[in-house]
C-alpha cells in the first residue's frame, strides 16, 4: 500500500481518518481541500480533475515515501479526487499519524506542497459566466518561466488556494 | 573495357562562407565526412580523402585513405588533379563532402549511365541544368584536358564540364546534389534531415492530457513518426495538432515515467506532453 490513491467518487474522510489509527501514535493531522466558490475574480461553479493516472499515482507513492522517510512518521493517506465535482466537494484528502504533534504537522504540509506542484492532475473551472478554463494553463502562454515551478506558479497569480480547513484542525 | 571506378571525397575546401571545416559537420550524429564515405565505398574498388597537406593529420580525415593536393589554391580542381595524377588509370566517382541530402540511389543512377569512352560523366543540376562537377565521374582520360586546363589558369570546374566531351545525365531524385554553404544552410538541412535521412518512422503513442487533450482532440494517437526525441516529436505534434502550447511550458513523459526532451525515442514508446498541472 503506497498510500496515495486516485478517486473518481466522493471521498469519504471518516473511512481514510479511521485507516490511520495507530495505537503507537499520539498526534493525528489533516488536510481537507476544498471546491470553492470563487478563483481570481470569477465565480465558480463546479470543477473538473483530469489526472494522467499511472504517473500520478507512482509520483504520489514517491511523495508519501519521501515525507515517511523525512519526518519519521508512522501513517500517511492522500487520496486525490479526479472528475466532476461540485462546490464543497473535498478535492484532496492528506492525513498523518505520528507520535507527537509536530512531525505529523510537517509531513502534512509536506505532503500537499508536493503533491500541488508536482501530481499530473489538471483542473479545468466552469464559471457563472458559462466560461470555462484550465487552471494555470489558459494564462500563462505569456509567461517565459517554467511554469512547473514552484515560485513560476504563483508569480502570474495562477495557483489558486484550495486549503480551507486550517492543517491540524481535527488533531487530538 | 572501362577503368576501374574510385572513389574521391573532397574535403580541402576553405569553407570560407560556412566558416567551419565542413567535413566534421555532423546531420543526425555522423559527419558529412563519414556520411559521404558511408556511401562511396560500397560502390567503388577503392576510396580515398582528398586533403590539403595541412589537413592530413586531422583525425577524421586520417581515419581514412588519403590523396594530398599537389597544387594550392585553385579550388576543386586541385583534389581531382591529384587523384588523377596518383592513379593514372582508374577513373574517379568525385564527391563534395557537403551533399547531405546525396543518396545511393543518385550514385547508382550516376555509375549506371556512366560513359567511360567520355572524359566524364555527370548529373545535370535541377537548378540551372549545368553539369554538377563534384558529384560526377572524371575517366583517366581526362587527366591531360585538367592538366592543359589549369596551367590555362582555369579554376572552374563547372565551366571545365561544360565544354569538355561529357555524358550529362538528369537527376531522378531533384535535391539529391542540394548543397550546404552556409551556417544558415547548415541549419536548415540538419532540420530537415533531423536525424531523419537514417531513421526509419517508428511508431509511437502520444497521450494528450487536459488542455492539450481539447486542443488535439483527442486524448490519445498512434502514428508514425521520425522523430529523435521528444522535441522534435512535440515540434511535429505542434504543426499537426494545432497544439497552442510552448515547449517551455510543459514537462515530458515516456512510459508512464518523467522523461527528458532529448531522451532517444524507441518504437512503441508512449509520450505524453504534460501542461502546467494544477492538483490539490
Amino acid at each position: 500500500m503506497s498510500g496515495f490513491s486516485l478517486s473518481a467518487s466522493a471521498i469519504d474522510e471518516r473511512a481514510l481518518r479511521g485507516e490511520l489509527f495507530d495505537p503507537a501514535c499520539g498526534g493525528y493531522v489533516c488536510f481537507e481541500g476544498w471546491v470553492r466558490n470563487h478563483n481570481e475574480g470569477q465565480q465558480v461553479t463546479r470543477l473538473e480533475y483530469e489526472a494522467y493516472e499511472p504517473l500520478a499515482l507512482s509520483e504520489g507513492a514517491r511523495i508519501i515515501a519521501e515525507a515517511r522517510q523525512r519526518f519519521g512518521v508512522q501513517q500517511l493517506r492522500c487520496v486525490h479526487r479526479t472528475g466532476a465535482l461540485a462546490l464543497g466537494e473535498i478535492a484532496v484528502w492528506v492525513g498523518v499519524a505520528a507520535a507527537h504533534r509536530d512531525e505529523a504537522f510537517r509531513a502534512c504540509r509536506y505532503l500537499i506542497d508536493e503533491i500541488k506542484h508536482r501530481l499530473p492532475i489538471w483542473k479545468k473551472e466552469h464559471y457563472l459566466s458559462g466560461d470555462s478554463g484550465w487552471v494555470n494553463c489558459e494564462r500563462c502562454a505569456a509567461a517565459a518561466s517554467d511554469p512547473h515551478d514552484h515560485g513560476a506558479a504563483h508569480a502570474h497569480g495562477a495557483a489558486p488556494e484550495l486549503r480551507r480547513a486550517a492543517p491540524g484542525d481535527r488533531h487530538s | 573495357m572501362s577503368a576501374p571506378l574510385y572513389g574521391l571525397v573532397l574535403t580541402g575546401g576553405r569553407s570560407k562562407r560556412m566558416q567551419r571545416d565542413k567535413a566534421v559537420l555532423e546531420y543526425a550524429g555522423r559527419s558529412q565526412l563519414e556520411r559521404a564515405m558511408t556511401l562511396l565505398e560500397p560502390l567503388v574498388e577503392r576510396c580515398f580523402v582528398s586533403t590539403r597537406a595541412d589537413q592530413q593529420n586531422d583525425a577524421q580525415r586520417a581515419a581514412y585513405a588519403q590523396i594530398i593536393d599537389q597544387l594550392d589554391d585553385i579550388g576543386p580542381m586541385a583534389g581531382l588533379h591529384a587523384a588523377l595524377h596518383s592513379h593514372p588509370r582508374a577513373a574517379w566517382l568525385v564527391l563534395a563532402c557537403d551533399l547531405p541530402f546525396l543518396d545511393a540511389a543518385t550514385l547508382q543512377q550516376l555509375i549506371a549511365a556512366r560513359a567511360p569512352h567520355r572524359l566524364a560523366s555527370a548529373l545535370r543540376s535541377s537548378h540551372d541544368g549545368k553539369p554538377e562537377p563534384l558529384c560526377a565521374i572524371y575517366e583517366p582520360a581526362s587527366r591531360a584536358t585538367i592538366d592543359a586546363w589549369i596551367a590555362a589558369d582555369q579554376r572552374c570546374p563547372r565551366k571545365f564540364l561544360a565544354q569538355a566531351d561529357v555524358q550529362l545525365l538528369t537527376l531522378n531524385n531533384a535535391r539529391a546534389l542540394d548543397n550546404v554553404n552556409t551556417a544558415d544552410e547548415y541549419q536548415q538541412a540538419s532540420q530537415r534531415l533531423g536525424g531523419q535521412a537514417l531513421r526509419p518512422p517508428q511508431t509511437l503513442t502520444i497521450q494528450y492530457f487536459a488542455i492539450l487533450r481539447e486542443q488535439a482532440g483527442r486524448s490519445a494517437e498512434t502514428l508514425q513518426s521520425r522523430a529523435p526525441d521528444a522535441r522534435a516529436l512535440y515540434e511535429e505534434l505542434r504543426t499537426l495538432r494545432q497544439l497552442q502550447l510552448r515547449p517551455e511550458q510543459l514537462r515530458v513523459a515516456i512510459n508512464d515515467a518523467f522523461g527528458d526532451w532529448s531522451q532517444p525515442l524507441k518504437a512503441g514508446d508512449r509520450v505524453a506532453f504534460l501542461p502546467p498541472v494544477a492538483g490539490g
